[in-house]
């Protein structure tokens, strides 16, 4: 879940109101959220780094917010404060128009078709007329960095890049062009480099080295540049000095190039609906009409559904409601997600308590019932039951069982963290063997089981056992495993001394 | 019992004391080895509270084997002393003897002999005095016949340091009476035997009461995991709701019904490497429904069935990947699909069983855990429904009070998270997760439209550390485990459901 962090006292504020943590609590109960953590900036670096380095840092309150991850209205303080007032009755659901220039043409984006080599797609936006503070300034950047290590995957699917419009001047143009041929300053530099050297400049970089990656072996990379030639930005990697914004910016010019065109819609709008509420008007997006899914009356659901952000009126025919999808709600994909809302606003805990009508007998998986039955069995034999990992080392079920791993017809992992998790069991014995050589400590004798799964790929010949003391078992003329005393070798390679017998045996021939 | 002639002077001794009896005493005056009294000790203490001994620690000084070979010979410059003839005797010739060497330069101290180094034939030696006072001898014997307390700090650590008499700490006894104390000694038993019932004498034996503060002698028997214990209860439980048991025996799946059948998208984080295990061999399955495969790609990519989709483009390598599976889930959606294939009849179904998760490990967290899961398909089924089967369920684990807040999972819509009241903790704490299986996943099954799934899940292991007090998820489960947590773990439910959730 992603988390969003805002000072406490500027949320109260915008809500009107302020509320004791355990009311607030409630609230995020009600509406869906979680209160995570209440700490200060101080705070946080102290528990990060160490008391010394939290010395001056902010007192400040923050609530740490968890937001479900297809939310991305929420990832600011601007969305949260909305969706809770308007749930709360406290403000009318917004709608949001798209609105032409004062005066002249709407700003244009031209895409080249260079840049279906590397990143195909890209959407913009103009904010007019803007007043930032800030707080209004840090919440904007701090949400481009919330939508770009989520719905973006850090960069990699969609790339935000916000301008001051008035430095520049459109048409713009969005390309993609060789590195040795792209030449700017970029933010917070002095002087001009190439794409080429930047890519050399920020390998050092802690924040930008992680997503030169997804450029940086392309033939050509994507850069946008304004009518005049400049550089807007390098897409996903740096925006130009140029253009930088500032607490004086007035009209924001925000691009996203992306790999995804819905994403990139998904943030681009998510940008301007959240910081819409700082100018003018905002966009539209569009209507669904579903029938009233609930007993209650089609009034109260559309009330409902309006307390949401999810304008709605009744269409006069029969039960229907018309429901206006906001651009904020991205993840509204299916009637089922308004019904969802619905159930939000009236409360779930106010829902009546049903109990499905129909009656069913029940019916055990054959093999779980003769395994519960023969658990107890083993267990009143004195037997004491393990619970061992079905993950281990290549070595556990080859080489320390005498056997070639590509003998033992195991299924292997291609991306364990550690050895510990190379491939799965084929055989319960490593399991059983480890947890002996891990209770050392225990007296003797020690009697251990399982009954488990183990993965096979097929079915492979054994060399685990001692020669002349081991036997094959035979059910009705067909092997169904083994038995015998452990070969000395297998004993040591589990770092154990006394001699261990075991048996190992398929019950699922006795289903 | 110890030498019966000793334990009943010590108690005679004790009956004539004021206050009490020293064993190091006792010893002395009965003329025998303390171990021997101590012995005595040890036997009445064992047959209640006859008497009453308190532990003391003393330090004597003792002589060593050296100095005990002084004592009966004399010290070694004495000897050198008594053996000199008036003619004098060759240096060389003294030497020669085991006392000469350290008793001639002691005797030279002492300024008892002197040496003639002019003689002819070698340095010759000569008593200077006429008598001498073995002093060294005097002080021994004095230690020796315990009147070590007449000499003096200065000349007992000067013998300690030739190595002739040695500090011990000698451990006694003071000893006072009991409470029931008395100088007969009446036998006591130790156990009842079948001689005793058969003769009936047992009417006469006095038995030695039980010590319950020692413990008792463990029982050599088998034992089951406790995990597998709760396992058994939550199976119970289901089974008594009329819910079916899945198939869940394969712990490997392809990401189209682990993933894809579930309408998680392909670009979802969960199906990153470092979330979920993928299989390098075997790596893909290749084999799937294939009209429910395109209509699975068609909601994903265009939407249908009421939806609007993702919008974005599918690809049937990411689904054909093998990977280890992150959810049990992935075995109902097979099962709805089969259920889906034949005319529906409503059904109720669970499992409990291992999934596996790539993600960082911690205290409470593994990459192999089991999870439970219940799953019901009927007409209609509403939110409502939900809320009351799981009711019902948690009912049966002694949990009655619930509530539910509004959640996310990509395949459920509504989605709720199940909140019981922890009484000693006195706050809410999540105990489930559970939802309505989204129409874009039922729907391409071919399940009927006014059919609808709910389901709900929860770790098998959280509820099993809360309820046996352990912290650490390493201590449960893994070849790692202490086999003694498994030898005592008590029964997993007290007849009247699992009180897992208040402990």
């Amino acid at each position: 879940m992603p988390t969003v962090g805002v000072k406490r006292d500027l949320l109260f504020k915008a809500l009107g109101r302020s509320y004791t943590d355990e009311e607030f609590d409630e609230l995020c109960f009600q509406f869906g959220l979680e209160l995570d953590e209440i700490t200060s900036e101080k705070e946080l670096i102290s528990k990060e780094q160490n008391d010394s380095k939290a010395a001056g840092a902010s007192d400040v309150i923050l609530y740490k917010i968890d937001v479900p991850a297809n939310r991305y209205d929420l990832l600011c303080l601007e969305g949260l404060v909305r969706g809770l007032q308007v749930f709360k009755n406290k403000l009318e659901a917004p709608r949001y128009v798209r609105v032409s220039p004062v005066s002249g043409q709407p700003q244009k984006l031209i895409i080249t078709k260079e840049t279906a080599a590397v990143r195909p797609y890209a959407v913009a936006a103009v904010l007019r007329d803007i007043t930032f503070t800030q707080e209004r300034y840090d919440s904007f950047i701090e949400l481009q960095e919330k939508l770009h290590q989520n719905i973006c995957r850090k960069r990699s699917i969609v790339a935000i890049g916000t301008h001051d419009l008035d430095t520049t001047s459109g048409p713009f143009t969005y390309t993609a062009k060789p590195p040795s041929e792209i030449c700017f300053q970029p933010l917070n530099q002095t002087k001009e480099f190439t794409a080429t050297e930047l890519m050399s400049l920020y390998r050092t970089d802690s924040h930008l080295k992680h997503y030169l990656h997804i450029i940086e072996d392309k033939p050509v990379y994507p850069v946008i540049y304004d009518s005049n030639g400049i550089v807007l930005s390098m897409p996903p990697i740096i925006n130009g000095d140029h253009t930088k914004i500032s607490l004086k910016t007035k009209n924001v010019f925000i691009e996203c190039t992306a790999t995804d065109l819905t994403k990139a819609k998904v943030v681009l709008d998510t940008l301007v609906t959240m910081f819409s509420q700082y100018s003018s008007q905002p966009n539209l997006k569009h209507v669904f009409i579903s029938s009233s899914p609930h007993s209650e009356s089609t009034e109260t659901v559309a009330q409902l559904l309006t307390r949401m952000c999810l304008l709605s009126k009744l269409t006069g025919v029969g039960d229907q409601i018309e429901v206006e999808i906001p651009p904020t709600r991205s993840d509204i994909i299916h009637a089922c997600d308004i019904v969802e809302d619905a159930a939000i606003a009236y409360g779930f805990n106010n829902i009546t308590r049903t109990t499905p009508r129909s009656y069913t007998v029940a019916t055990q998986f054959p093999l779980n019932k003769l395994t519960e039955l023969l658990r107890q069995d083993v267990a009143a034999a004195g037997f004491t039951e393990v619970l061992t990992f079905a993950l281990c080392s290549k070595e556990d079920v080859g080489d320390k069982l005498g056997k070639k791993i590509s003998e033992t017809g195991a299924a292997h992992i291609s991306n364990p963290k550690t050895a510990e998790f190379q491939v799965a069991r084929t055989t319960l014995l490593p399991g059983l063997l480890k947890t002996i050589a891990a209770n050392k400590k225990m007296p003797l004798p020690l009697k251990l089981f399982e009954i488990s799964d183990v993965v096979l790929k097929d079915k492979s010949k054994d060399s685990i056992f001692f020669p002349g003391r081991c036997a094959e078992i035979f059910v009705d003329g067909k092997s169904v495993g083994r038995l015998g005393v452990l070969h000395p070798n297998v004993v040591t390679r589990f770092e154990l001394t006394m001699p261990c017998s075991a048996l190992e045996m398929d019950i699922e021939p006795f289903l | 019992m110890a030498d019966t002639g000793v334990v009943e002077a010590l108690l005679l001794g004790l009956e004539k004391a004021e206050d009490g009896v020293d064993s190091l005493e006792l010893s002395s005056s009965l003329g025998v080895e303390h171990q021997v009294v101590v012995g005595a000790v040890k036997s009445l203490q064992s047959v209640g509270e006859v008497i009453s001994a308190e532990q003391r620690s003393s330090k004597h000084w003792q002589l060593t084997e050296e100095g005990v070979e002084i004592s009966e010979l004399g010290s070694h410059e004495a000897r050198v002393f008594e053996c000199i003839p008036v003619e004098g005797l060759l240096q060389s010739e003294l030497m020669k003897l085991p006392f000469g060497k350290i008793g001639f330069t002691k005797a030279m101290s002492n300024k008892w002999i002197r040496v003639d180094k002019t003689s002819e034939g070698g340095p010759l030696i000569f008593r200077s005095v006429q008598t001498i006072v073995d002093q060294v001898r005097e002080k021994l014997l004095n230690v020796l016949n315990g009147k070590d307390a007449e000499l003096e700090e200065k000349e007992k650590s000067e013998l300690k340091k030739r190595r002739l008499l040695s500090e011990v700490t000698v451990k006694s006894y003071w000893i006072t009476k009991g409470s029931s104390f008395s100088t007969t000694i009446t036998k006591q038993e130790t156990e009842l035997t079948p001689e005793m019932i058969v003769s009936g004498n047992w009417k006469d034996n006095k038995f030695k009461p039980y010590n319950f503060e020692a413990m008792g002698v463990p029982l050599d028997c088998g034992h089951l995991h406790p995990l597998m214990k709760v396992r058994t209860q939550f199976r119970q439980i289901f089974l008594e709701m009329g819910f079916t048991e899945m198939p869940t025996n394969n712990f490997i799946e392809s990401s189209f019904w682990n993933f894809d059948s579930l309408f998680q998208p392909q670009q979802h984080p969960a199906r990153d490497q470092h979330d979920t295990f993928f299989l390098s061999d075997p790596a893909l399955t290749l084999d799937f429904p294939q009209d429910y495969l395109q209509r699975v790609k068609k909601v994903h990519t265009e939407g249908g069935f009421g939806s609007q989709g993702y919008k974005y483009e599918w690809k049937v390598e990411e689904a054909q990947k093998n990977i280890l599976r992150t959810h049990t889930t992935a075995v109902s959606a097979r099962m709805l699909y089969k259920l889906a294939q034949q005319k529906f009849t409503p059904v109720k179904y669970f499992s409990i069983d291992r999934v596996f998760r790539n993600e960082t490990l911690d205290a409470t967290h593994l990459a192999e855990f089991h999870q439970i899961e219940g799953v019901v398909a009927d007409y209609d089924l509403t939110l409502g429904d939900l809320m009351g089967v799981l009711h019902q369920f948690f009912t049966k684990l002694g949990i009655t009070k619930l509530r539910f807040k509004p959640a996310y999972n990509p395949y459920t819509e509504p989605s709720m998270e199940v909140f019981s009241y922890h009484e000693g903790l006195e706050k809410w704490v999540e105990v489930g997760n559970s939802g309505v299986f989204r129409p874009e996943m039922l729907l391409p099954m071919g399940l009927p439209e006014d059919v609808s799934v709910i389901a709900w899940g929860l770790s098998l292991e959280r509820p099993t550390m809360i309820k046996y007090g352990i912290n650490n998820i390493r201590e449960l489960v893994g070849h790692k485990v202490n086999l003694q947590m498994v030898y005592d773990g008590p029964i997993s439910s007290d007849g009247r459901g699992l009180p897992l959730f208040t402990a």
